[in-house]
């Protein structure tokens, strides 16, 4: 009898310890996130500032882009936009827009059908120096670009290809960019074969198979490989500024260039809205497929 | 697959092989030959055996210059950025509403970040009446002279990197997010602090992604050239004037091929070594789980 009191008195005094330190780790988790919060809130602030000012600020005159740091324009203004779109050049913006999509895009087209071809090479079959092979496709992931790019430009020069677009997106077509080869093997090898194995059982060869089976399949994850690839091509600024040399040729990163340089100093609010131009191409096609980018970094790891 | 011949496979794989042979191979192998060469491009190239990487180590003062700034960028703003990138992944990962929002959010400038157009931006944001000192300003302060400054001009470059920490935060939230919750309810259970917790078991478990992002973003900070080139245009006094730069005016300002050659080469087998030092290294420090030796 006075045992089991005791051991009641035990259990109760257990149970408000128990729900005492209950309390405890509630409020300090309560305390944990509110601190979380105001930290990525702060940091978030401090990170995205920059850009809304930069789309704020396209739209200031040039007098009200250094007389404050808030970023709403008191009497908007396009004019920034209009005169920025005429360029110094006898070009318009519009017309150097067109020449990053040509670039972009047979580049992208190259890109999906080579690695698609070459992952599936590598995915489904065995053959000779397979291991090798991929080997040296790992290896060719960190390989810096600064130790190959004189030779190609002297490679591209006898073929005659300077101020062309030709070697901006020819090597992508012999899936010379490894990262995507590799994105989608690892992609592959996650999917069972069935479906493929049924279809050659069915009587159909292993090109039909990767175009009707294996592509469908791969759709998202080619979807972020011409997603990236779009992105990259519309940042890359060192390779159009080795090979193209006619301004009537240049792509946008070029294009932006030449108007820091014949526009220093006067105009801010014309270079800063062809900045906002020069932008929205990535920033739209972020925001389309965020999902797909995100994933595929945090799976398959990526530069950037 | 069954009846196919084994050389099948040869066949998708061909346009890699091509590819690898034209594209990189042989440009690999001619740009170190032409590391050894005087070549302008006017006449053929003479073999000058070892003198341009003599004249790199002995003569050459802006090599000299160029190299220490390269490794003082590379040393500084890899490691703020993976811990940046780190403590903020660390932050995100809690059972928070929205996180997915301030995911996208801090990712957006990584994903602008290489472009021109950014580095466009940062010029103005700390040009004399940029947007930087305007702030500094507004809590009255005197404004910086952000590139007329040696110091304050690297400084600068760091930070446009650092602000592009979101693709290796979102690599190191997903490994965070793949930790065993059992494991923090062992050490809770045991008492362990937030901060002992995260030492002795968040951080051995993420070691492959921190190993991960520091080699590739060591080997992308070597190859900087955007950001030196827009903001700064290598100034003052040469303080941003990186390796990369210095080859591009060599191999297509001066048409010094040779001379060209022999920097990437260096710049390369620092990459490299830096690469096998930190591969070697890993057996010791990165964790594999289900690996026996650890």
């Amino acid at each position: 009898m006075s045992i089991s009191s005791q051991n009641t008195q035990d259990l109760t005094a257990n149970t408000t310890e128990a729900s005492l330190t209950e309390r405890r780790r509630r409020r300090r988790e309560r305390i944990s996130v509110s601190l979380r919060y105001c930290l990525l809130i702060i940091f978030g602030l401090i990170m995205i500032y920059p850009l809304v000012w930069l789309i704020g600020a396209s739209f200031k005159s040039n007098n009200e882009i250094f007389s404050s740091p808030w970023f709403w324009p008191k009497e908007p203004t396009t004019q920034g936009y209009v005169d920025g779109w005429k360029t110094s050049t006898p070009y318009t913006f519009g017309h150097f827009f067109l020449n990053s999509m040509k670039i972009a895009i047979p580049k992208v087209i190259g890109t999906a059908i080579s690695s698609t071809l070459v992952a599936y090479g590598f995915a489904r079959f065995e053959f000779p120096g397979k291991k090798v092979l991929f080997a040296i496709l790992i290896a060719t992931l960190l390989l810096p670009d600064v130790v190959t790019r004189i030779p190609q430009y002297l490679l591209f020069r006898e073929l005659g290809w300077l101020d062309t677009y030709l070697p901006l997106f020819v090597p992508q077509w012999f899936a010379w960019e490894a990262f995507f080869v590799f994105m989608l093997v690892q992609f592959l090898r996650a999917i069972p074969r069935e479906m493929e194995e049924a279809s050659r059982v069915d009587g159909a060869n292993s090109l039909q198979t990767l175009i009707f089976i294996v592509v469908p399949i791969l759709a998202p994850a080619l979807v972020s490989v011409c997603l990236f690839q779009f992105m990259w091509t519309m940042n890359d600024f060192l390779g159009p500024l080795i090979y193209i040399s006619t301004v009537e040729n240049y792509p946008v990163s070029l294009a932006l260039k030449l108007s820091i340089d014949a526009t220093e100093a006067f105009n801010w609010n014309q270079i800063l809205a062809m900045t906002v131009l020069a932008l929205t191409p990535s920033l739209v096609v972020f925001f389309m497929a965020q999902k797909s980018f995100i994933e595929g970094i945090s799976t398959g790891g990526v530069k950037g | 697959m069954g009846g196919d011949s084994k050389f099948l496979g040869l066949w998708y794989v061909a346009p890699y092989i091509i590819g690898l042979l034209l594209f990189t191979a042989f440009p690999f192998a001619a740009s170190f030959l032409l590391s050894f060469t005087d070549y302008n491009l006017l006449s053929a190239p003479e073999w000058v055996g070892l003198e341009n990487y003599e004249k790199l180590f002995t003569r050459d003062r802006t090599f000299k210059k160029s190299l220490t700034v390269t490794l003082t960028y590379v040393f500084t703003t890899v490691p703020l950025k993976l811990i940046f990138a780190l403590f903020i992944a660390v932050v995100l990962n809690y059972r928070l509403k929205g996180i997915n929002f301030f995911r996208t959010a801090y990712y957006v400038p990584s994903i602008l970040g290489g472009s021109i157009a950014i580095a466009v931006l940062w010029r103005y944001i700390f040009a004399d009446t940029g947007l930087m000192n305007m702030i500094i300003a507004l809590f009255g302060g005197e404004p910086v002279n952000w590139f007329g400054e040696p110091a304050n001009a690297l400084f600068t470059i760091t930070l446009l990197r650092i602000w592009q920490f979101g693709s290796a935060m979102v690599i190191f939230l997903a490994a965070l997010q793949s930790v065993d919750k059992s494991l923090y309810e062992a050490a809770a259970i045991d008492g362990a602090g937030p901060w002992h917790t995260f030492k002795s078991i968040t951080l051995p478990l993420i070691t492959p992604v921190i190993f991960f992002n520091l080699i590739m973003q060591t080997v992308q900070a070597f190859q900087e050239f955007n950001g030196p080139y827009i903001i700064t245009e290598g100034g003052p006094l040469k303080s941003t004037y990186l390796l990369s730069l210095y080859i591009y005016d060599e191999a297509f300002k001066s048409f010094d091929m040779g001379n060209a050659s022999a920097i990437a080469w260096v710049l390369f087998v620092i990459i490299m070594s830096l690469t096998l030092v930190a591969f070697w290294s890993s057996k010791k420090w990165v964790y594999y789980a289900g690996d026996k030796r650890s």
